[in-house]
């Protein structure tokens, strides 16, 4: 991996990210998300009926992935594309770079990608001496910050317009300190002209694919903007890096989940730009690119299938589950401090860096369940995040406190007669130190509680030797 | 062994297959050539008249405009109208395609340009492929008719949809797109295309004319 | 609701026997929940009974310990072996019991079975009255605008949403008003509360911002776990806002001192 993580300091990122006040201030507007997505489901009759599409369709093809992508890559090279495979992310970067320098590229416009940023693609252009330019506004101005997303989606939701005025009158040389950039129009004023002439000027373009049609040898990207466009036919080439789950059987099984992607991701029925391309251009075609690579990525992916964690190959990051995740909301992505953010990250980054790396992620969970309860392919993401924590466990992972704590919990609860002996002097106990108030404002081992909470005191006596007083009888 | 020798041999491991077993390269070989419909939406079906009026709603919901006229011949004047209501210059690019030749370009006092976009034009005009009910989407494809940068350099596209080309569903162009291009064949690009260019990655306000065109315009014929 | 005779051998009882598993919370911090539990069944016509019992498990579950959750399950169902029902006052507990022990034990079909059999008669309480005795309304007083909190487990494994609506609706007195983001977690989660002090308490926080917002005096929950943790917040705050259990309010059991509130040394 190339792309550190500081996942291990997720608790130390989480009190970063919560004394932030331009990140809280910015993070209340990912709520809004949720009720778009709400909408979008409550228009359409068959968003239901479509999620189990989905569902289905992403278990057949994974079930068959060998011979889906076989397929799909005859079908790229018959439409005089070319096909290049890496099994992890040095070898994507070797490649890509080896095929920007063929090209003699020295600008690279890219399109939005999470693989891109997996392998870790922008420091290794720039260390052969090309020059990235991200074209996604948002992608754009965590580009120019040195950040990485904090949304697979909307990638600069952390930013405030503020952020972005300062970040543009460091890097546009050009740009007169008169110019008012305090309103966002005007922002985007600035950085369409900015990047319309990067789009020009750029010798490679590289996007990822949110699929790739087996039947057909095509790469499909969805975008608002336009930008992945721009990236994709105006150089003379245009390389596709994509992971091996992209792909998709048929046009008819893409267009069940397009269904799903935009109104998962943010409650509008169809993304502005959904774009099927397939080669490099024909013979009478005026524009496009003359070569078309596409670079398929394993990087740990084809270890998942058949296993524990197949399901979580089915996600199409739409990024639904984040969007409703209490967790993310508190903290936003960087939080996590990998690629890959909220629960499909916290399944998705033990996966590929390893649990001892990544295993905070699927701990630092509520189990509210309110992403698998959106996810459009219905991936069971609590359940797999329990999944990791067993792995943990019988690794002897968790910390011991934990450990130790819970066994000698479940010493007493093997017992029950002994379980009802020591509750009770646990409650007693627990009652008199709330010294009549009714709660506690400090109690032992609880400080991750009582730092922040009172702690209601005990009643005093439990319910069962209540129970067992009351009826007297012995069961 | 090369990357796509361990990556495959490696999927086959996990799925426990050797990849030569008849059932499953059957039922590959099945879906692929008769490409299953799944779930259609009801939203875009009826007559033409249905479709027309989904397909209005749904672009404008969008952000696009839409208007609707008789005829290919009234095409021009109602390009050359909504250039003039906006404030635009009076120049056009276009690219190859008949019917946009055949149209009365003459009677109006633009200037026309044909070929692909250099990132100078203000305004073109295509062709569409079809225009989808479902969403008021169009969709477009690439080649020297309606080359694709136009969709993506100019700041103003209008383009032009036959009443009669619109369909239902993402299906419907997809039949339509084997008619032309055979089974398993596209175009280099097929552009599906809902509304003006935007983004909301400033501070989540929605923004138009990010790096697409800032205004799309839908002139329906028929 | 006079059903099958009960598995005792008494041939004259024909009141279902439910077993109440009144969950380790219940148990220790707060019994008076149990006993509105009982009122309430007993109200709709059955025979409670409290086998001896301890933990449904779900600390060691959601800890990664599966073997230690098999061993407190297999004890779960023998205890309630000879119950026709087992009702639960919390969502958390019983999704556990009603969801998550049927898959415990994949590949075991003897026990699987079982706990298919355990899970089916398995119920949370408030939805247990309203959905399988058919009671749409209790005889209860209750002063005071109340916001319910859906608690994430109740709503999301077992359904519950509607059935304590309905039957606060009934309380006389009681005005029930929505919670903004009544159905968004309240950051408990059993053990991620300690484990993850501060993120738990960015998430109750809003949570008690949001209850806040409401305008109630009252918020309740079918959860003992959500509540200690937005009681307690509300009360480090220094809000007046009371939280209660759904089911002490249904059983007019409302005017006992609140969660964290003074405790009167014995209940009765």
């Amino acid at each position: 991996m190339s792309v550190i993580a500081t996942t291990p300091k997720f608790k130390e990122n989480v009190h970063a990210a919560l004394i932030d006040a331009r990140l809280q201030g910015a993070l209340s507007f990912s709520r809004n998300f949720t009720n778009r997505r709400a909408a979008a489901a409550e228009r359409l009759p068959e968003f239901e009926a479509l999620r189990d599409s989905a569902r289905a369709i992403k278990d057949h093809t994974l079930a068959h992935l060998d011979l889906y992508l076989d397929a799909y890559e005859q079908k790229v090279r018959e439409s005089g594309g070319q096909i290049h495979y890496a099994e992890d992310a040095e070898e994507a970067r070797r490649i890509i770079i080896d095929l920007c320098k063929s090209f003699g590229a020295k600008s690279v416009t890219k399109g939005k990608s999470m693989i891109a940023e997996e392998i870790g693609l922008n420091d290794a252009l720039e260390a052969a001496g090309m020059e990235p330019v991200e074209t996604d506004l948002g992608e754009y101005i965590i580009q120019l910050r040195h950040e990485a997303p904090s949304h697979i989606i909307a990638p600069a939701i952390h930013v405030t317009k503020k952020d972005v005025e300062e970040e543009f009158r460091k890097a546009h040389r050009d740009l007169p300190a008169n110019r008012d950039l305090s309103q966002p129009e005007q922002l985007l004023a600035e950085a369409r002209a900015i990047l319309r002439a990067k789009f020009l000027a750029a010798d490679v373009g590289i996007t990822g694919a949110n699929f790739l049609i087996a039947e057909t040898g095509t790469s499909i990207i969805v975008t608002n903007e336009g930008n992945g466009d721009l990236t994709q036919i105006l150089p003379k080439a245009h390389i596709v890096i994509a992971s091996i789950e992209k792909i998709v059987p048929t046009l008819e099984d893409a267009a069940q989940l397009l269904r799903v992607l935009a109104r998962s991701a943010t409650g509008q029925d169809a993304s502005v730009y959904t774009t099927l391309s397939t080669g490099p251009r024909r013979p009478d075609d005026p524009d496009g690119p003359s070569a078309y690579h596409v670079v398929i990525l394993d990087n740990g992916r084809s270890n998942m299938l058949g296993g524990e964690f197949e399901d979580m190959l089915r996600c199409i990051r739409c990024g639904a589950c984040m969007n409703h995740c209490p967790v993310y909301q508190a903290v936003g992505g960087h939080a996590y401090g990998w690629v890959y953010p909220g629960p499909m990250g916290a399944v998705l980054t033990p996966s590929l860096i390893g649990v001892a790396e990544g295993g905070q992620l699927p701990n630092a969970s509520t189990f509210c369940g309110r992403c698998e309860q959106v996810c459009p392919v219905r991936i069971p993401l609590p359940k797999l995040m329990r999944h990791w924590r067993e792995r943990e466990f019988e690794r002897r992972l968790s910390p011991a406190p934990l450990r130790y704590g819970l066994a000698f919990w479940a010493f007493f609860a093997r017992r029950p007669a002994l379980y009802r002996f020591a509750t009770s002097i646990a409650a007693r106990s627990l009652n008199l130190l709330g010294r009549g108030k009714g709660r506690l404002s400090w109690a032992p081992l609880a400080g991750g509680w009582t730092d922040y909470r009172d702690l209601a005191a005990p009643q005093g006596r439990t319910f069962q030797s209540q129970w067992r007083a009351k009826s007297g009888a012995v069961k | 062994m090369n990357a796509r020798d361990a990556i495959f041999a490696n999927i086959r491991r996990s799925l426990g297959v050797k990849g030569d077993e008849a059932p499953r390269r059957f039922e590959v070989e099945a879906r692929l050539a008769k490409a299953p419909p799944g779930v259609v939406p009801n939203r875009g079906q009826g007559d033409v008249e249905a479709r027309l009026a989904t397909f209005k709603a749904e672009a404008e919901r969008a952000q696009a405009t839409v208007e609707v006229v008789e005829s290919l011949n009234d095409a021009p004047e109602a390009v050359a109208r909504f250039l003039r209501d906006n404030n635009c210059p009076a120049t056009l690019r276009m690219g190859a395609d008949a019917r946009l030749a055949a149209m009365a370009w003459g009677a109006t006092a633009l200037e026309i340009l044909h070929g692909a976009s250099d990132g100078h034009d203000l305004n073109a005009t295509a062709f569409a492929f079809a225009g989808i009910a479902e969403t008021g989407t169009l969709a477009l494809v690439s080649g020297p008719d309606n080359p694709t940068t136009l969709n993506f350099l100019p700041d103003n596209e209008i383009v032009i949809l036959k009443k009669d080309e619109i369909v239902a569903d993402y299906e419907s162009v997809f039949a339509k797109m084997r008619g032309a291009y055979g089974k398993g064949g596209t175009p280099r690009t097929l552009n599906f295309v809902t509304g003006p260019s935007r983004s909301a990655d400033i501070e989540q306000t929605l923004l138009l004319g990010a790096h697409g065109p800032r205004r799309l315009h839908i002139v329906i014929v028929g | 609701m006079n059903e099958t005779p009960a598995a005792d051998g008494d041939m004259k009882e024909t009141r279902p026997k439910v077993g109440l598993f009144v969950t380790c919370l219940v148990d220790i911090m707060r019994p008076t929940i149990g006993f509105a539990a009982v009122k309430l069944l007993e109200d709709a016509g059955c025979r409670v009974v409290v086998p001896s019992q301890t933990c449904c498990g779900q600390p060691a579950y959601n800890s990664g310990d599966r073997q230690t959750t098999k061993d407190l399950a297999k004890q779960a169902i023998d205890a309630f072996e000879d119950c026709d029902y087992v009702v639960v006052p919390s969502g958390s507990c019983g999704g556990m019991l009603a969801t998550h022990y049927p898959e415990l034990f994949n590949g075991e079909p003897e026990m699987a079975g079982k706990a298919e059999r355990f899970a089916e008669k398995t119920h949370e309480l408030v939805s247990f009255l309203t959905d399988v005795l058919g009671v749409d309304k209790v005889n209860a007083r209750y002063s005071g605008v109340v916001g319910y909190h859906d608690s994430c487990a109740g709503l999301r494994e077992l359904g519950v949403k509607k059935q304590p609506r309905r039957l606060l609706a009934s309380v006389e007195g009681l005005e029930l008003v929505e919670l903004p983001e009544a159905e968004t977690c309240c950051g408990f989660g059993g053990l991620f509360a300690a484990k993850y002090g501060e993120l738990s308490n960015a998430i109750v926080s809003r949570k008690a911002a949001d209850i806040g917002a409401a305008k109630v005096d009252t918020v309740l929950a079918g959860d003992l776990g959500c509540l200690l943790n937005m009681a307690g917040k509300l009360q480090r705050e220094g809000s007046p806002i009371k939280a209660r259990h759904v089911a002490e309010v249904l059983a007019g059991m409302g005017d006992l001192p609140a969660i964290g509130e003074s405790q009167p040394e014995r209940t009765r």
